[in-house]
């Protein structure tokens, strides 16, 4: 660095560094949350770990309604059926995250920190566009990793409370960042989620139609995806889903998630939704 | 080769504690008090935005007084030490004697080793769930730290200003009355009135989510204050 230098304890002497990764990245080889760098053997595959699969976030009237389904997976092991994958970041945004699911949460943890240290030190929240920056820093930070296989591709949103709008990003492996105007989903379900998002969303769409629309396109994927866990009502699983609008990050209470599947339920036993049945062949 | 004369160590400490002092005396004061739901931080300070109080961690808050720029270092270094420590263990793991033992080793080596001792002198609060588990941590230029209970006063007048919170402090009060009468206090230690716009105010609030920490704003106290007007001067 240059300029003023570095006034004693190493601190720079003009202005103090807001960013809590760089601190933790300078605290030595033995700081916490610096993975131990991964001997890679293109001929053997990494270990085994949990992956998270399918997420996906949508703008609504009021802002945006994030969602993710609840499994993760160790090959063809269902490693856990309660996982979280949407996660407040702060007070008005939340990450959504696929992918590697040990190293997404950790990922997650530092932004956390992250945006609360920001906040302490300057007195002052990041604007959605700072944030949206951060993050795809420490996602191509992650890129060494990623080449190894433990992936992480999360989804970006809440509520700009300057532009008084909901806002979504959605970032590639590289840490490559774009802004999308209307919805995103990722993971590996992503594919099968993004086709009803697609067919289901209108500008302006009520929170009802809104959580309606994440439950169905999660509901959709975990028909086409094995890796993406549906509602399991006998056990009591259901997505999670959070809304972030003016009023902060708000976790939509479970009956309304459980609602928007009983439709689903109604609607296929009526027969007015395809459930994937065969037609009867006449065998005779 | 340049001699210099010989200062006996006494003499020395002296002449530092006495130009600390004087620094801080020419400072605003800060008053924290333990009322019902929590710990209440209150200041004289014009400026809206350089505050004097400030958020630690979710249950722990700073306060200082003295040189801004000194103070807002000790801050930040706080900062960095508690997010550090949380994010490396786990979030209760951060505690206000943690940082009340490493301010105290700070300011103590400053004042020892630096050319001049930091002018500062700073308060380390932390709301516990239960109004006997609050722990207050007044820590001065020299590194001497005192464990308090109750209430502080520090700053240029500290002793006038204790005083005055001595005679008037009841354990258990609400947040208005607890505004009211730490407002009073430092009103009646500068023998003036000091309006709502020119205190700030904070809260670590034992009611609220993971962040205790909440700014009072201007409107909130002057609200408060208005119901009894707070006059400089002895009743």
């Amino acid at each position: 660095m240059t300029g003023l230098g570095a006034g004693p304890g190493g601190r720079p002497l003009f202005g103090s560094n807001p960013s809590f990764s760089d601190l933790v990245a300078g605290s030595g080889p033995d700081a916490p949350g610096s993975p131990p760098p991964i001997q890679s053997h293109p001929e053997q595959p990494v270990a085994t770990f949990s992956h998270g699969t399918t997420v996906l976030a949508l703008k609504y009237a009021d802002g945006v309604i994030m969602a993710g389904d609840r499994r993760a997976v160790e090959g063809f092991t269902i490693a856990d059926e309660r996982i979280e994958k949407v996660f407040p970041a702060d007070e008005h945004s939340a990450v959504a995250i696929a992918g590697a699911a040990g190293q997404a949460t950790e990922i997650v943890r530092l932004f956390q920190t992250e945006l609360e240290h920001y906040e302490k030190v300057e007195g002052e929240r990041l604007s959605m566009e700072g944030k949206a920056n951060r993050l795809a820093q420490m996602i191509r930070g992650n890129f060494p990793m990623a080449l190894q296989g433990l992936v992480v591709v999360p989804l970006f949103g809440g509520f700009d409370e300057r532009r008084a709008e909901g806002r979504l990003f959605r970032y590639d492996v590289t840490g490559g960042r774009w802004e999308e105007a209307d919805y995103h989903s990722t993971g590996s379900g992503s594919l099968h989620a993004r086709g009803t998002l697609k067919k289901g969303w209108r500008r302006g769409l009520d929170r009802g139609a809104a959580v309606q629309l994440a439950v169905e396109a999660l509901y959709d994927a975990s028909q086409e995806d094995v890796a993406t866990g549906g509602p399991n009502p006998l056990r009591g699983i259901y997505p999670s889903v959070k809304a972030m609008t003016a009023a902060g990050v708000e976790i939509v209470p479970e009956d309304e998630v459980r609602a928007a599947f009983q439709t689903i339920v109604g609607e296929t036993h009526e027969g007015v939704r395809g459930g994937g049945s065969q037609a009867k062949e006449d065998l005779d | 080769m340049s001699f210099q004369p010989y200062v006996p160590p006494e003499q020395l400490m002296k002449d530092r504690s006495e130009y600390a002092r004087k620094g801080i005396s020419r400072g605003k004061s800060v008053v924290a008090l333990e009322y019902a739901d929590g710990l209440l931080f209150l200041a004289e300070n014009p400026s809206s935005t350089l505050h004097k109080i400030s958020e630690i961690y979710d249950r722990i808050a700073f306060a200082g007084v003295g040189k801004y720029s000194e103070f807002e270092d000790l801050r930040i270094s706080g900062v960095r030490l508690a997010d550090l420590r949380g994010y490396s263990y786990g979030r209760e793991d951060v505690t206000a004697k943690t940082l009340a033992n490493a301010y105290s080793q700070a300011l103590s080596a400053i004042f020892t080793t630096q050319m001049k001792p930091y002018e500062v002198e700073i308060l380390v609060g932390q709301v516990g769930d239960r109004p006997e588990e609050n722990e207050l941590f007044h820590i001065l230029f020299d590194g001497s730290v005192a464990d308090e209970k109750g209430f502080v006063g520090m700053g240029g007048r500290s002793d006038e200003l204790t005083g005055h919170l001595r005679d008037s402090y009841r354990a258990g009060e609400s947040l208005e009355e607890a505004v009211r009468l730490a407002a009073k206090a430092l009103a009646d230690t500068e023998d003036r009135p000091i309006d709502a716009p020119k205190l700030e105010a904070a809260v670590l609030d034992r009611t609220r989510g993971r962040r205790k920490f909440r700014r009072l704003d201007d409107s909130e106290v002057a609200d408060v204050l208005s119901s009894s007007s707070v006059e400089g001067g002895k009743p």
